[in-house]
């Protein structure tokens, strides 16, 4: 039962990176490619009907670790308060952003909220999950004891640089398939330059990941998400954008299957092996488990069902200038 | 101050701030909805005007509940890791569910609605706004049945040194949540009534739009009226059931110091804390004894006798709320809401059989009353949490044990300051964005309003 959840919460995570990824993108790509006006609209545009939808998986992924590992949310959170209350302002600027652009006020400075907005959580969700990966000095308490500096090791601060690169590349993917004409243009010529980053980067992180941490499974998970960048690349270049996002979809879902791989049975592992918390010293009691798994099997699938019809109903492509 | 009155601050001003927004987006999406039904009945244009008007406003504060919300799903975590970590087993599961069952649905149907205006058909899109404000309803629910464990702990033991959950429907059919999410609803609507009744006569008093903003106008008023018979009613219920449940809350709310039979309500008191008396007290008689056990004679337990009980049974300690908060948040919540009570009724009285008042004094109370709701929640919640202190979860767990140990006093006070200072930012675009929308009025909807979107392509 505790690795079901395990299961879940990385499966929950990875809806998060797979959808926000390509809301930061596109939020950072926004001052590259929205020169006009109407460029910019188009582009705010395409994920205007979804974002918050997509913001709530992260909101789930919360109340579910909270709800099944009560431990590790806490320490978690109260471990990472510095990264996590830089996330949490970044969330709130960008969210009024993409809300109150279109209203008029002042738009060009909601533009560039957006982007830093963007931007920061962008970098900082791979400097948590590196730093969740690698292990971080927890105490006896579980209660995490290093400070801010202790989070930005070179290996975190790459793994930053790998979502960065990673969500930018997932957004320029979004952007060409939901637009056309110049818009779709300018966001493929992109597409393929970041998508070489993101490869070198990310090839380079989850090859440093496997020698640290890694075990023969996630190898595959991680030769799973190089391919999944290369074919990204390749179909982009092709002029074939389902595919080139669906690719890089994938690429995302095996680095989190990856880093979810290293873990287990670890949830956050200590530098003190001794005080690691792990599936079951975290977990909360099967009752509860059992309620929370009657929960998700009924109400996930309804969710999954209602996201999906709503991309369905935005599926035009968008234009921008003339 | 030390980590836990920083944090006890920030969790205080994230959260009362987050709840401007709730009941306003709880009642008006409900209103909004309710227009646009009217207009998918009566295909009469101006209730579309009116559907996509008060809509915009809809979403300029839905926008910031949902930023505000966010912030408060992971303070338990960065504050509170200590209780976060005691009460996970029970308290996680009515917040999972929310973000799952209500979270999703709300944030989804929303986002259709707003831009699915040219892409569903009338009925649909009429669905879609329908299913975001249910949502808005469900999320109160499992909010309000997590506090409620707070408040009042059911369905659970205690072992291994934490709660553990032993029977979630308990947990959701808890006595506290039961008159406690009527109350916040109802509370939530006369927020809604009133904000259409205020901005509406605001319209009234420049005679633009008059015919339209009659409408919801009145509207509002009935809105307020039966929603304000509701928080009435409610509350009183939960009076009676905290009188049961948090005694010394009930005692503090009355600074009643002594166990009394055939008690007093209490309109105004001075008190002596230190020598556990008031120094004047004017009251109604009877009033509280009534209120709380529905008899005149019914006895209602005293602030020294409780400490002295509670001493008994948890051990040394001082057991008391501050009292004059208590006092005058439990006081002053009734009072503004009553405020908002009688201006419908002289409201409804002024506009009977077709008539609008011409002076400007009356609209001028109308659009002043758009606080008073707003007052009376904040009041409420105050009266809540710090009424229950010094406990976090009544009778196990004291706030003093509950704050993150690992905190330190720079990082919590940094982000105190960081989220103050945005927070005021926020407020004040918010105010002026809602200013400027109500500004320009009614729109004639000949083009598709869809926010920013460009023309269709293939
Ligand atoms: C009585 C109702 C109520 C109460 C007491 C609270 N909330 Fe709330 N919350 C709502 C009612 C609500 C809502 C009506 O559902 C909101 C308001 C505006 C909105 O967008 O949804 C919302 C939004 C909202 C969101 C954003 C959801 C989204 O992205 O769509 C989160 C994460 C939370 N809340 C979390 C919390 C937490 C952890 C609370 C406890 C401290 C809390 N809320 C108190
Ligand atoms: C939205 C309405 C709410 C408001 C306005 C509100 C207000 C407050 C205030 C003013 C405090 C500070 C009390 C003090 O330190 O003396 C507080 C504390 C707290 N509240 Fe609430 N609250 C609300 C809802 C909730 C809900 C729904 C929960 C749980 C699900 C909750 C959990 C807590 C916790 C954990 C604390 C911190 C510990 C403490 O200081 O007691 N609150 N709240
Ligand atoms: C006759 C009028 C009222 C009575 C008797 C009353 C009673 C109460 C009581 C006893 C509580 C505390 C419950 C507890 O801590 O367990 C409470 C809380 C609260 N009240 Fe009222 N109230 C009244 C009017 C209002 C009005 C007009 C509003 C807002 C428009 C309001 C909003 C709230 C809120 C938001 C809370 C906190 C949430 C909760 O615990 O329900 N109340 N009320």
């Amino acid at each position: 039962m505790t690795t079901v959840w395990f299961v879940l919460i990385a499966v929950l995570w990875t809806g998060y990176f797979v959808l926000e990824g390509f809301d930061f993108g596109v939020g950072i790509l926004l001052p590259v490619l929205g020169r006009a006006e109407a460029d910019r609209r188009a582009i705010v545009g395409t994920i205007g009907p979804v974002w918050d939808g997509n913001e709530v998986w992260l909101l789930v992924a919360g109340g579910a670790t909270f709800a099944a590992f009560p431990e590790w949310y806490a320490t978690l959170f109260s471990g990472f308060y510095l990264p996590l209350f830089l996330i949490l302002l970044a969330l709130i600027v960008r969210g009024v952003a993409i809300e109150y652009r279109a209203k008029g006020v002042s738009t060009r400075g909601w533009d560039r909220a957006f982007f830093w907005g963007s931007l920061g959580p962008a970098v900082l969700w791979g400097v948590a999950f590196a730093n969740i990966v690698h292990g971080v000095p927890l105490d006896a308490a579980h209660e995490y004891t290093g400070s801010l500096f202790t989070l930005l090791t070179p290996y975190a601060l790459l793994g930053g640089l790998v979502t960065l690169a990673l969500f930018t590349f997932h957004g320029a993917l979004f952007l060409a398939l939901r637009t056309t004409g110049e818009l779709r243009a300018g966001a493929s010529r992109l597409a393929r330059q970041i998508g070489l980053a993101a490869l070198v980067t990310g090839g380079a992180f989850l090859v440093i990941t496997q020698l640290d941490t890694g075990r023969p499974a996630t190898w595959a998970t991680a030769g799973v998400a190089a391919a999944g960048i290369v074919a990204a690349l390749a179909a982009t270049t092709r002029g074939r954008d389902g595919w080139a996002f669906t690719a890089n979809a994938l690429a995302l879902a095996a680095v989190v299957a990856t880093l979810f791989g290293n873990l287990w049975p670890d949830v956050m592992p200590a530098l003190d092996p001794a005080n690691s918390l792990t599936v079951t010293n975290a977990a909360s009691t099967s009752y509860t488990l059992t309620v929370m798994t009657w929960v998700a099997a009924i109400f996930t699938p309804v969710v999954l069902a209602y996201q999906a019809w709503t991309y369905w109903v935005f599926r035009r492509r968008l234009t921008g200038a003339r | 101050m030390d980590v836990l009155d920083l944090s006890r601050w920030q969790f205080g001003i994230t959260t009362v701030y987050h709840f401007l927004f709730v009941p306003l987006t709880i009642g008006l999406s409900a209103i909004v909805a309710g227009l646009q039904t009217a207009w998918y009945r009566t295909r009469k244009q101006e209730y579309l005007r009116l559907t996509r008007f008060w809509g915009r406003l809809f979403l300029i504060n839905f926008a910031m509940g949902v930023v505000t919300g966010i912030v408060q799903e992971f303070q338990f975590g960065m504050n509170w890791s200590a209780y976060s970590r005691f009460v996970g087993d029970v308290f996680g599961a009515p917040l999972a569910m929310e973000g799952l069952i209500a979270f999703f649905l709300e944030s989804t149907f929303l986002g259709l609605w707003i831009f699915g205006w040219d892409r569903l058909s009338p009925r649909l899109h009429l669905a879609t706004i329908w299913l975001a404000a249910i949502g808005t309803t469900i999320s109160a629910y499992f909010i309000l049945a997590a506090n409620s464990w707070m408040q009042h702990p059911v369905g659970y033991r205690i072992n291994n040194g934490r709660a553990e959950l032993t029977d979630i429907g308990a947990v959701l059919t808890n006595s506290t949540t039961l008159v406690t999410f009527p109350h916040v609803i109802f509370g939530a609507f006369v927020t809604g009534g009133a904000f259409v009744l205020g901005v509406s006569c605001w319209f009234l008093m420049r005679s633009r739009d008059a015919s339209a903003f009659r409408a919801t106008a009145r509207l509002g008023l009935a809105v307020v009226l039966v929603a304000g018979a509701g928080v009435m009613v409610s509350g009183h219920w939960q009076a009676q059931i905290m009188t049961e449940q948090q005694p010394m809350k009930m005692a503090a709310a009355e600074a009643l110091w002594e166990d009394e039979s055939s008690a007093g309500f209490s309109l105004f008191a001075v008190g002596d804390v230190e020598h556990g008396r008031n120094r004047i007290n004017l009251q109604i008689p009877y009033g509280l004894s009534l209120l709380a056990t529905n008899s005149l004679d019914g006895k209602v337990a005293g602030i020294n006798d409780i400490q002295a009980r509670y001493q008994a049974l948890y051990g040394p300690g001082d057991y008391r709320p501050v009292i004059g908060l208590a006092y005058w948040s439990f006081r002053l919540m009734i009072g503004f809401g009553a405020l908002a009570v009688l201006l419908a009724l002289a409201g409804l009285w002024l506009t009977r059989r077709g008539r609008l008042p011409a002076g400007r004094w009356s609209y001028r109370f109308a659009i002043a009353g758009i606080g008073l709701p707003f007052l009376a929640n904040s009041l409420g919640w105050i009266f809540t949490e710090m009424g229950r202190q010094p406990w976090t979860v009544f009778g196990i767990m004291r706030t003093a044990a509950a704050v993150s140990p690992g905190a330190d006093v720079a990082e919590v006070a940094l982000t105190l300051a960081g989220f103050t200072v945005v927070y005021a930012v926020l407020a004040a675009i918010e105010v002026r964005l809602l200013l400027k929308t109500i500004r320009i009025g009614l729109t004639d909807d000949t083009e598709p309003e869809s926010p920013a979107l460009p023309a269709l392509s293939y």
